[in-house]
């Protein structure tokens, strides 16, 4: 009898891996960025199995309603649905000898981290009694704003600086 | 509960993905995209030893990388749209001078 965790983890796995390859497989852009919320939904789902209902939240917010809304925008102003197909004249590391190589690397890493990952004997997950001090919102707040305070705010820094940096390279060059 | 080791295969799996689609894609856009399952697939990765050890480190390290992944998508994106003024196309394979 597979357990509802079970059950819930291959679909969610099932569901992130799918979106994923539509990310990829298919050139328009618009339908690309759709996947990828629906992929970004699905490991939102991975991290509620994993007691992690903070970074569930944030991944859909963040991740899903923020920065693909930007990829959104984008598309939209640039206006390019369809991406060109491969010039037939490029050689090296661009023609489709390159492509293979990539495409056949992507595989080798794939099978070795499976390989190694297989071959690890990791028992099960620390005692369910931690699933509260590990899905506290409270203790996440408290480590991030004492320990890791510094980090916080070198992040505001950088996402300042992005915001910034951001506006100067997108404006209209007079 | 599922073991460790499904959450890092499934993670593996989804970092190999966006890697492919690095290599393989000839749009600007659906590379940034590539490299943000990337970053979620290591977001998955950091959850799930976080959770394996009882840790809120992890969910602390994924919420410092969705920042800077917002960061980066921010800057990239404004990257693409002064590249597009250039040359009205998003292939990579129009961008290989440094300077025009």
């Amino acid at each position: 009898m597979v357990s509802m965790d079970t059950l819930a983890f291959y679909v969610f796995a099932a569901i992130a891996v799918i979106a994923s390859l539509g990310v990829i497989g298919q050139g328009n852009p618009m339908h690309s960025i759709m996947l990828l919320i629906g992929s970004f939904g699905a490991l939102a789902g991975l991290y509620i199995l994993l007691d992690a209902p903070f970074t569930a939240v944030t991944q859909i917010i963040v991740y899903a309603g923020a920065i693909m809304v930007l990829f959104l925008f984008v598309v939209m102003l640039l206006n390019v649905p369809r991406e060109e197909p491969a010039p037939v004249t490029a050689g090296g590391l661009l023609g489709p000898a390159g492509f293979k190589l990539g495409a056949g690397l992507s595989v080798l890493l794939a099978i070795e981290v499976i390989w190694g990952l297989s071959r690890l004997g990791i028992a099960g997950f620390a005692q369910d009694a931690d699933a509260a001090t590990v899905s506290s919102v409270a203790r996440i707040g408290n480590e991030l704003f004492t320990q890791h305070a510094f980090a916080f705010e070198a992040t505001s820094i950088l996402i300042l600086v992005a915001m910034v940096g951001a506006v100067v390279l997108a404006r209209r060059e007079h | 509960m599922v073991p460790l080791n499904y959450y890092l295969i499934l993670s593996g799996v989804l970092f190999s993905i966006g890697t492919a689609g690095v290599f393989l894609r000839r749009n600007l856009i659906t590379v940034l995209l590539s490299i943000e399952i990337m970053l979620n697939a290591v977001n998955l990765t950091f959850v799930a030893v976080g959770r394996y050890l009882g840790s809120v480190d992890g969910q602390i390290i994924t919420f410092f990388v969705m920042t800077v992944a917002a960061a980066e998508a921010a800057v990239g994106l404004a990257l693409v749209i002064a590249l597009f003024r250039h040359r009205e196309t998003l292939s990579p394979d129009a961008y290989t001078s440094l300077k025009w």
